[in-house]
């Protein structure tokens, strides 16, 4: 029965990281540009939850929507005043950019909000649900799905609509999707919204059972990295699969071989499966 | 008249050449996952500095007020952000000592991180005080500039052990324990100390987790507790990983009978305002105490809510305590300079009364450990902490079991 908890547990936790990991990897597969900002874009998230909980006495219904537009607009944003320009320049320069995106955001908030956690209040989504003995906190259960349902969302955008097929193409090749009547300048900034705005609800997602604080999105972006190179860089049903994956394997190996292990076993699975298969479970070889 | 004049001007300058500032500089976790408890320390740290420095005539009775020794001198702090990295602790200790020119040092929260910036103060012959790091290992390493004003890891095995043979006592049965601990130096040294004092008292140990404070997720350490049922469960957590373990203790809906934490992090204001209402009847260790209306401490404490918001806790007061145990020192060496400050240190000899915390007073042996440290035992009650144990200090009935939510 614990057996089961862990991996529902697991599971869960797999789901928000996918969620989260699902904009990095399309960055990623867009343009070949590591966010390292993408964990304070969800460390923002979280503190719009925070805020308009607290001020504008907000549910998850109002903070939810807010977080993922708010979010998009930064994803934008940054495309237009940062990336844009140092995109063509050397890879070292792509990485250090958003690299002190990340400082300043991170910064920023300890300015802002001060380095003390907080978190959102416990009757915001309470309950616990017993499914048969298996614990399960509503919170991360509606987490968990609506991660889900937006990461496949996400994958369903970019292989089925219009928009989609304009982003795949810049992708794909650049030249010719100019010559197609494409402008890649906008498709990539859609790319940096609809990353950010998956970061934004992650964040708000996450709140619901987590503390907030500045440097939140340090120990989460890690986990996204991982997930992203265990998935295949530029898929978003890689990042969906390994996300669940790493989430299960870190709740065994915690639960079987003690919390301090857990990293050791997801890594060493990690190093294994780029060792068979470079180009991640879900990846093209080659790309 | 021109004589007086001449005498005066004379007496002015020999003040001013005489009135020599002395540079502390003071390592906290500033960012990182323990921000928010060295945020706290550090407005402990400047309140300290602004009482010592004159600023607070209404505060009175702590030693080295107003720094008569150094002649119109005042006591400087500078800080220096560590991060909890004990590599960045070692690099900003030597920046404090090399650029900054600081003559003492005072830090630095995380065990690890005071072990390794030590050995630099004491390469360097700069006095460090410690204020509020446990771990066995920071004394007792043959060091001449170390001083720990703190009760140790000892001192609380065996303080835990005793109030819940207490507890057993009243017909709660208490005979297996778990301890939960994040794996650096201060989770790991005072496990291991209570494993020793478990097994000396014939207690048994049924479940020994340790883990990383950094982790995302800690509902696997929460179901081997559920599987094991210890009659009682000791965490020693920092902040972060102490909020997670609360809220998923209701998530998997688990009430261990008794539920002690080992101060930091269920100590940091973060801890009662988000999960206080879920963690009702939680006993933690301090050695602060507000006391009385009027009383010193209340006066410091109302102070320190003035700069913060927040009323002082134990991590945050054993730093300032441990600061006024320095400015004592500087005030009786006479200067700022670092051996003059280990000498007068050395002989440090501070009696309760002039005593911001719940020692029995200061006096360092040969290792530099404060031999007459002593803490007490509160439990979480409402939306504060009351003193539970030991009874003659009790101002509150122990709750048991923990209630929780």
């Amino acid at each position: 029965m614990t057996f089961i908890q862990v991996i529902a547990g697991g599971l869960l936790l797999g789901a928000v990281y996918a969620l989260f990991s699902s904009g990095l990897t399309l960055i990623w597969g867009m343009m070949n540009v590591i966010n390292f900002a993408h964990g304070e874009f969800v460390m923002i998230g979280m503190y719009l939850a925070f805020l308009i909980v607290t001020y504008l006495h907000g549910g998850p219904l109002a903070f939810g929507p807010a977080a993922t537009a708010f979010l998009f607009l930064l994803g934008i944003i940054v495309y237009y005043s940062l990336i844009r320009h140092v995109i063509r320049g050397p890879m070292l320069a792509q990485i250090l950019s958003t690299f002190g995106l990340a400082l300043f955001l991170r910064y920023l908030a300890f300015f802002i909000f001060s380095a003390n956690f907080k978190t959102l209040p416990e009757d915001l989504l309470p309950g616990v649900l017993n499914i048969g003995g298996i614990l399960i906190g509503v919170p991360q259960l509606v987490a968990g799905i609506v991660a889900i349902v937006l990461t496949v969302g996400l994958h369903l955008l970019l292989t089925r609509t219009a928009v989609g097929s304009q982003l795949l193409a810049v992708a794909e090749d650049r030249q010719a999707a100019m010559l197609m009547g494409i402008r890649p300048d906008r498709m990539q900034a859609i790319a940096w919204g609809l990353s950010g705005a998956g970061a934004g609800i992650a964040g708000a997602l996450i709140a619901t059972f987590y503390y907030i604080s500045p440097t939140v999105g340090e120990s989460l972006v890690l986990t996204g990295f991982v997930v992203v190179a265990l998935g295949g860089f530029g898929s978003v049903p890689g990042a969906l699969v390994a996300g669940l994956v790493v989430g299960v394997i870190q709740s065994l190996s915690a639960y079987r071989f003690g919390p301090v292990n857990k990293d050791v076993v997801v890594y060493a699975l990690f190093v294994l499966i780029l060792w068979v298969r470079p180009e991640g479970l879900f990846g093209k070889a080659g790309a | 008249m021109k004589r007086l004049l001449v005498a005066s001007i004379l007496a002015l300058f020999a003040s001013a050449a005489a009135a020599e500032n002395v540079k502390v500089g003071a390592l906290y976790p500033l960012s990182g996952n323990a921000a928010s408890a060295g945020a706290q320390t550090k407005a402990a740290i400047e309140l300290a500095v602004e009482i010592i420095n004159g600023q607070h005539p209404d505060v009175k009775g702590m030693p080295g007020t107003g720094l008569p020794g150094l002649n119109g001198g005042k006591i400087e702090v500078t800080f220096a952000d560590h991060q909890g990295n004990p590599s960045t602790g070692q690099s900003q200790a030597l920046r404090l000592i090399q650029q900054d020119k600081v003559t003492a040092l005072i830090g630095a929260y995380q065990s690890s991180v005071t072990f390794a910036s030590t050995a630099v103060a004491e390469r360097y012959g700069i006095p460090f005080v410690v204020g509020d790091s446990v771990a066995a290992n920071i004394t007792g390493r043959g060091f001449k500039y170390v001083f720990r004003v703190t009760p140790v890891a000892t001192d609380f095995a065996y303080n835990y052990l005793d109030f819940l043979k207490d507890v057993a006592a009243t017909g709660q049965p208490v005979k297996n324990l778990a301890i939960v601990y994040e794996n650096t130096d201060y989770g790991t040294s005072i496990a291991d100390t209570l494993r020793k004092v478990i097994k000396e008292r014939g207690f048994e140990l049924t479940a020994d987790i340790p883990y990383n404070a950094n982790t995302t997720d800690v509902s696997s350490q929460v179901l081997q507790l559920k599987d094991k049922k210890p009659d009682a469960v000791i965490f020693v957590s920092y902040t972060a990983d102490t909020i997670l373990y609360m809220r998923t203790l209701k998530q998997l809906d688990y009430r261990p009978p008794v539920v002690i934490g080992d101060d930091s992090g269920f100590s940091d204001p973060a801890f009662i305002k988000n999960v206080g209402t879920i963690s009702q009847g939680a006993v933690n260790r301090s050695a602060w105490d507000i006391g009385k209306p009027g009383s010193v401490t209340a006066k410091i404490n109302e102070l320190f809510k003035a700069k913060t918001g927040f009323d002082l806790d134990d991590t945050s007061g054993r730093n300032m305590q441990a600061m006024f145990v320095l400015a004592d020192a500087i005030n009786r060496a006479g200067s700022g300079k670092s051996d003059a400050i280990r000498d007068a240190l050395k002989v440090t000899d501070l009696k309760p009364d002039q005593l911001m915390m719940g020692y029995k007073g200061v006096k360092f042996d040969d290792t530099g450990q404060n031999t007459l440290a002593a803490t007490y035992l509160i439990q979480l009650q409402g939306d504060q902490y009351v003193a539970v144990w030991p009874a003659r200090s009790a101002t509150a009935k122990l709750q048991i079991p923990y209630k929780g939510w």
